[in-house]
C-alpha cells in the first residue's frame, strides 16, 4: 500500500516536461559512491487489512490497558468524552498545520485563543500559549525565562517537584550554564528552613509543584513570601484539575504557571503526546516561548485571530530567539479545550471535588489496613503516599494478576522512600475497584 | 459565504452543561474537612456552559474554516504535508495504546515496547545509523538533543574548546536557536553560486573551537549538496561532527542515507516524512539517531530487547539525560510504525521517488513566469523568486501567495530560506497527482497574468476567504490575548 | 525622504540630535520605512552607561527585529516613554516625537565620526548599505 496518485502515464508525461528520461536522472547529483544500493532491512509492504490486524495483535499485548489504574505520578486516568474524540476526529484540525496563513486558518487559531483564554482563567495568569510538549519542558523552559528576566544563573527546585521534570530541567539548564539546586522536603513538603539557606540574592527562581509530587499541598503562602522578599520568580508546576478546587497560583504570587495538561482531555497513552501548559504575567510575556494567538480585525472590518509576537521566535530571531520550539502542541490543546467545554464552569469543580472525596475514601480506608499507614499528615489532593509493610514493586507486581495497577513505587526515584507507594484516585475509580485495592493490600500485608 | 464563529465563551448560558460523571459512591464532604481552607478556590473558573449539540456545533463549525490536506493541496516547503492516511488515526485510537498507563510495569505493556523497538529499529536503517531515541517531542526537540550530545561526547573527550556550532545561512531558523539552546555559539556560513555550501568558508572557520556543522541535505532550496563528502571530510578531520536535520529526508528515503553520508547524528520528523498528521502545529515526533559512538550519549530510557522480552534500558552511561517526561510521543510513534509497514522497504523509496518527480514538474511547468535562483534539478522541494513580476508590477511574494487562497490551495512557504529574495518554497510531496499538480500550476501562471492586468486586486488578496488580510500589526502593537467580557 | 540637517547619523541607520551636553537618540526616516509598521520598541534603563556602537534599543515590526547601536557614548538619562503605548510614533515622527532615549554625552569628539546629512543622504540613496 503506497498511497501515491500518479499512474505510469502521469509519469512520463511529466518526465517529458522536465526534459529528461528517468527518475533516476533527477538524482545524478547525489555522488555515486552514496547512493544506497541495497535493500532497506525491514519487512514488506502490507495491505490495510494486514497493517490494522498487525496494530490489533500489538495493542492486545498491552494488557496494561485492562487495568485499574492507581498510578498517576504525572499521568492521570481521567475519563475522555466521545466529543473530545470526534472534534480530534475532524481532518481540518488535524490535517492543518501552524496557522501562518490566517485566512484559511481561523478554526486552528481561534481554538487556540479559546484555549489560551481557559488557562488564564483556570491559573488567574495574563496569558498562556498552547506550545509547550509537556509539563516537563515547560517547567525547563521556564527556569531560561526567569533566568533571562532577572540576569541570574541559579535556579532551585524542590524535592517534591516530579522527578522527570527536575531531569528535564537539568539538561535544558546545563545549556544556559544555569546551575539548578534542589531544596530537600520535609514531611511531604518542601523544607522552608532549607529553603532559606539556600534562597540567595544570585537565586533567578525557584520551581515547586503545587499539589506536589506526592500529592501534598505546598504551604504556598510562606514559599511565595520568601521568594518575592529575595527577588527570584516563583514558578509552579500545577496538575489543572486540582484548579476545579484549588485557588489559582496568581493568588498567591505565582509568577509563571506550568503544569501537563494530559488531565485535560488526553488520554494516557504510554506517555504522549501531551500539552505543557505555560503561563505567565505580563512582564514576561515577550521571553515567553512558542506560538500566541491575538485577536484583531481584518481589512472587511470582521474579528479574527492571528499568530502574533511572533519577534521572540526562532524563525525571525533564529540564533537570539526566546526558544527554538516552533511546535504548537495545537491538537493537545484543542483536546483540552473541548473538554474544558464539555466539563464548563461546575463540571470542573465537581469533577475535581470526586477525585478529592474519593482519594481520601481509599487513604482513610488504607491508614486503617494493619501494617499501612499515610506516609505523612498533611493535606492532599487525589494523590497520596503509603507507608508499606512489604517492598511495594512486590506489591505492583502481585496485584496486576487482579487487574489492579497498585500505585507508584516512590522509591523508584527516592532512594530514602523505597517502602513506599504513591496511589492517584480519579473519577474512574469504583467503590468496587477500591475495595478490591484494598484487600489486595491487605492479602499482601 | 461561511459566516464567522462566535467564541465558545460567547455562546455559553449559566446553567447548561454537557458533562456527566461516574458515581460517587462514598460521601463527599465540604472541601474545607479535607484541605486547607485558605487554599481553596473562592470562585469556580470562568468556563463556558454549553450542551453537548452547542459544543459539536461549535466545534464543527469552526473546523470548516480551515484549509487541511484533507481539502486541497498543502505545498508548504520544508513542512512535507503528505496525505495522512486513515488506517493511521484508525490504530493509534485502539484502547491497547490509548489507554496504557507509562508507569505500567514492562510485563503489561509489551506490545508498545515492541512497537518502539521495532520502530527505532526501522528509522536506524532508513538513516544508516546505529541506535536511536524516540524521546524527543519535535525536530527543534530533536535538533536541541542532538546538540547536546555532541557537547556531551566533546566534553567526555576534555575536549573544551568546542564552543561554536556552524550553520549554513540556507538553515531552518530552528538550527541557530537550538545551537543557542545547547549552549553554543553559532556561526553562518555562507552558500555557494550552486546553492551549496561555501567549501572555502568551511574550510576558513572550522577549527578545533568548533563542534559540529549542522546541515539540511538536500538543504532549504530543495538542493542536493554535491559535496557533501568533501565537507564531512573537512569537519571530521578537524574533530567536529556531523548534525543532519532531518526535516527534508522525504527525499532521500532508500536513495541516500545519512549515516553513510558521513553524519553522526541526526533527527527525523515522524510528521513530515512518515506521515503523522500535523495537528495545527503538533503534536510531532523527532526521534533522533546516532553512530555507534554517540550511542553512549543517548537521552534515558531507550527501548531494548533482551531475546525474550522489551525493556526500557535507563543504564545508559553517559546519557545526556532527559528531555521529556516518559519515552516521547508515543501516539505518534504508533501512526508512523503502521506508515512504515504499509509502504515497506520498497514502498518508501517509491514515496521519495515521486516525491522529486512531482517537485521537478511542477518547478519546470512555472519557470517561464516565476525565476529560479539556482537552475539544477531539485529533490522533494524548490525555490523560486518572482523577481520580474515584482519589478514589473510591484506585486509581492505576499500578494501572490494570498491570492493563491483565492484558488483554494493552501500557499507555499513564503519568504524562506533568507537568502532568496521574496522566496516561494514550494513542496508538493508524492501523495499528490499530476492533476494537482497542474492545477497549482495553471493557478500561479493566471496570477502571474493577474500580477500584470490588476496588481491592485492582488494586493487586496484573498478576496474569497472567510477572513480577509488581518491587521496583524494591530495585533502585535496591542496584544489581546484572551477573550474578557464586552470585548 | 529628507533628513533634518541638525542630526548627525549612522551607517546603521540611527541619529543623534544633540542639544547642549544632552544628545537625543533614535532610528532615521530609512530605518523606520526599511522596517515597515513598528509594532515595539525596547526601551534602555535609565542610568545604564552605553558605548559607541553597543546595542541600546531594539525595535521590532510584525515580522522583523532591529538592533540599534549607539552612535554616541555615554550615560541614559531619559527614555521616550510615549514609544511604548505609540510605537508608530517612530513611524509618524522619526526625527522628532518618535526618539528613543536620551544620554549624557561622555565624549563629544565621537561626533566627528558621524556623517552628516549630505553623507547619509547620499548613503540612503544608495540602499543604505547591507544592515
Amino acid at each position: 500500500m503506497d498511497f501515491l496518485p500518479n499512474t505510469q502515464k502521469d509519469r512520463e508525461e511529466m518526465l517529458k516536461t522536465i526534459g529528461v528520461k528517468s527518475i533516476e536522472e533527477l538524482f545524478s547529483d547525489i555522488p555515486p559512491a552514496l547512493r544506497f544500493k541495497g535493500d532497506m532491512k525491514m519487512p514488506a509492504a502490507l495491505s490495510e487489512y494486514e497493517v490494522a490486524k498487525l496494530m490489533r495483535e500489538l495493542s492486545e499485548k498491552n494488557s496494561a490497558k485492562d487495568l485499574a489504574t492507581f498510578v498517576g505520578a504525572g499521568a492521570y486516568d481521567h475519563y475522555v468524552p466521545s466529543v473530545v474524540r470526534h472534534v480530534l476526529g475532524r481532518s481540518e484540525f488535524y490535517t492543518a498545520y501552524t496557522p501562518y496563513q490566517p485566512e484559511v486558518s481561523q478554526a486552528v487559531l481561534q481554538s487556540i485563543f479559546e484555549y489560551q483564554t481557559m488557562i488564564c482563567e483556570i491559573t488567574g495568569m495574563d496569558a498562556a500559549n498552547a506550545s509547550m510538549y509537556d509539563g516537563a519542558s515547560a517547567a525547563a523552559e521556564s527556569v531560561t525565562i526567569a533566568s533571562g528576566l532577572t540576569r541570574r544563573k541559579n535556579a532551585l527546585v524542590s524535592r517534591t517537584v516530579h522527578p522527570e521534570t527536575r531531569a528535564v530541567t537539568e539538561t535544558y539548564a546545563k545549556g544556559h550554564n544555569i546551575a539548578v539546586k534542589e531544596v530537600p522536603f520535609e514531611n511531604g513538603v518542601t523544607s522552608l528552613t532549607e529553603l532559606d539557606k539556600l534562597l540567595a540574592s544570585d537565586v533567578a527562581c525557584l520551581v515547586i509543584q503545587q499539589p506536589n509530587f506526592f500529592g501534598n499541598i505546598e504551604p504556598v503562602e510562606e514559599i511565595s513570601k520568601k521568594v518575592q522578599a529575595a527577588g527570584a520568580t516563583l514558578i509552579v508546576q500545577v496538575n489543572p484539575m486540582s484548579l476545579g478546587v484549588l485557588r489559582p497560583p496568581a493568588e498567591y504570587g505565582a509568577e509563571i504557571v506550568v503544569g501537563e495538561g494530559q488531565v485535560f482531555g488526553n488520554p494516557m497513552a504510554f506517555g504522549g503526546p501531551y500539552l505543557g501548559v505555560l503561563a505567565v504575567r505580563d512582564k514576561y510575556l515577550r521571553r515567553m516561548p512558542g506560538r500566541l494567538v491575538g485577536m484583531t480585525s481584518d481589512n472587511r472590518g470582521q474579528r479574527g485571530f492571528v499568530l502574533t509576537l511572533q519577534t521572540r521566535e526562532q524563525h525571525i530571531r533564529r540564533d537570539r530567539a526566546t526558544s527554538n520550539i516552533c511546535s504548537n502542541e495545537a491538537l493537545n490543546a484543542l483536546a483540552a479545550t473541548v473538554y474544558l467545554s464539555w466539563l464548563g464552569k461546575e463540571g470542573l469543580k465537581e469533577l475535581a471535588e470526586h477525585c478529592v472525596a474519593k482519594a481520601h475514601y481509599l487513604a482513610d480506608a488504607i491508614a486503617n489496613l494493619k501494617g499501612y499507614s499515610l506516609a505523612w499528615n498533611t493535606p492532599f489532593f487525589n494523590e497520596f503516599a503509603v507507608k508499606c509493610p512489604v517492598d511495594p514493586e512486590e506489591i505492583v507486581k502481585s496485584l496486576v494478576s487482579k487487574k489492579i495497577l497498585a500505585g507508584y513505587p516512590l522509591g523508584r526515584a527516592y532512594p530514602e522512600l523505597k517502602d513506599h507507594l504513591l496511589i492517584a484516585v480519579t473519577e474512574k475509580r469504583t467503590k468496587k475497584e477500591m475495595d478490591d485495592l484494598l484487600a489486595g493490600l491487605e492479602g499482601l500485608a | 459565504m461561511r459566516g464567522l464563529e462566535p467564541l465558545i465563551f460567547e455562546v455559553s448560558k449559566p446553567g447548561r452543561k454537557s458533562y456527566s460523571l461516574p458515581a460517587l459512591e462514598v460521601e463527599k464532604k465540604p472541601m474545607s474537612e479535607y484541605l486547607p481552607g485558605g487554599e481553596l478556590r473562592e470562585a469556580p473558573a470562568e468556563l463556558p456552559e454549553v450542551a453537548e449539540v452547542d459544543l459539536v456545533r461549535h466545534f464543527t463549525r469552526l473546523s470548516q474554516l480551515n484549509h487541511g490536506v484533507d481539502i486541497g493541496f498543502y505545498p508548504l516547503g520544508s513542512c512535507t504535508m503528505k496525505y495522512n492516511p486513515k488506517i493511521n488515526e484508525e490504530v493509534a485510537n485502539l484502547p491497547g495504546f490509548t489507554d496504557i498507563h507509562p508507569y505500567a510495569p514492562e510485563e503489561t505493556v509489551q506490545g508498545a515496547l515492541q512497537m518502539m523497538y521495532e520502530l527505532q529499529e526501522y528509522l536506524a536503517e532508513i538513516a544508516g545509523m546505529d541506535k536511536v531515541s524516540l524521546q524527543p517531542a519535535a525536530g527543534a526537540h530533536g535538533e536541541l538533543t542532538g546538540i547536546h550530545i555532541i557537547r556531551a561526547y566533546h566534553e567526555s573527550r576534555n575536549d573544551s574548546a568546542r564552543t561554536k556550532i556552524l550553520i549554513p545561512d540556507a538553515a531552518h531558523g530552528t538550527n541557530p536557536a537550538s545551537g543557542v539552546l545547547a549552549g553554543f555559539q553559532t556561526v553562518q556560513i555562507p552558500s555557494n553560486s550552486r546553492g551549496g555550501v561555501d567549501i572555502e568558508a568551511l574550510d576558513k572557520v572550522m577549527d578545533e573551537t568548533v563542534a559540529g556543522l549542522m546541515l539540511t541535505n538536500p538543504n532549504t532550496l530543495g538542493l542536493f549538496d554535491e559535496n557533501i563528502e568533501k565537507i564531512q571530510e573537512i569537519v571530521h578531520k578537524r574533530g567536529g561532527l556531523l548534525y543532519y536535520d532531518g526535516a527534508n529526508a522525504n527525499a532521500i528515503m532508500g536513495i541516500a542515507r545519512p549515516g553513510d553520508m558521513g553524519f553522526d547524528v541526526l533527527h527525523f520528523n515522524l510528521h513530515k516524512t512518515f506521515s503523522t498528521p500535523h495537528g495545527g502545529g503538533g503534536p510531532g515526533s523527532g526521534p533522533v539517531a546516532v553512530k555507534k559512538d554517540l550511542a553512549p550519549f543517548l537521552p534515558v530510557p531507550v527501548v531494548e530487547f533482551d531475546g525474550e522480552k522489551y525493556f526500557l534500558n535507563y543504564d545508559v552511561p553517559n546519557t545526556i539525560g532527559r528531555v521529556k517526561s516518559f519515552y516521547g510521543n508515543f501516539l505518534v510513534m504508533v501512526k508512523a510504525y503502521a506508515y512504515i509497514r504499509s509502504l515497506g522497504p520498497d514502498g518508501l523509496r517509491e514515496a521519495s521517488k515521486d516525491a522529486v518527480l512531482n517537485a521537478n514538474y511542477l518547478l519546470r511547468r512555472i519557470t517561464e513566469y516565476y525565476d529560479l535562483p539556482y537552475d539544477r534539478h531539485c529533490k522533494h522541494e524548490f525555490v523560486v523568486s518572482p523577481q520580474r513580476i515584482k519589478k514589473e508590477t510591484g506585486c509581492h511574494t505576499m500578494d501572490i501567495s494570498k491570492r493563491l487562497l483565492d484558488y483554494g490551495v493552501h500557499p507555499p512557504t513564503n519568504y524562506f530560506p533568507l537568502i532568496v529574495d521574496e522566496a516561494i518554497m514550494v513542496e508538493p510531496t508524492e501523495t499528490e497527482s499530476k492533476d494537482s499538480l497542474d492545477y497549482f500550476a495553471d493557478a500561479l501562471i493566471a496570477i502571474a497574468k493577474e500580477a500584470y492586468s490588476n496588481p491592485e486586486m492582488l494586493h487586496k488578496a484573498p478576496h474569497t476567504t472567510v477572513v480577509g488580510r488581518l491587521d496583524e500589526a494591530g495585533a502585535a502593537k496591542n496584544p489581546r490575548l484572551r477573550w474578557r467580557k464586552g470585548m | 525622504m529628507t533628513y533634518p540637517a541638525n542630526l548627525k547619523y549612522t551607517e546603521t541607520h540611527e541619529y543623534v540630535k544633540v542639544e547642549g551636553n544632552k544628545a537625543y537618540l533614535g532610528i532615521t526616516n530609512f530605518a523606520q520605512d526599511q522596517l515597515g509598521d513598528i509594532v515595539f520598541v525596547e526601551l534602555p534603563e535609565v542610568g545604564r552607561e552605553i558605548k559607541a556602537g553597543e546595542i541600546f534599543s531594539t525595535v521590532e515590526s510584525v515580522k522583523a527585529v532591529s538592533d540599534c547601536y549607539a552612535p554616541l557614548s555615554g550615560k541614559v538619562v531619559e527614555v521616550n516613554d510615549k514609544v511604548t503605548d505609540s510605537p508608530d510614533l517612530l513611524n509618524k515622527d522619526p526625527h522628532g516625537e518618535g526618539w528613543i532615549c536620551a544620554i549624557e554625552v561622555s565624549d563629544p569628539k565621537e561626533l566627528d565620526k558621524l556623517m552628516d546629512v549630505a553623507a547619509y543622504e547620499k548613503h540612503a540613496a544608495e540602499g543604505g548599505g547591507n544592515h
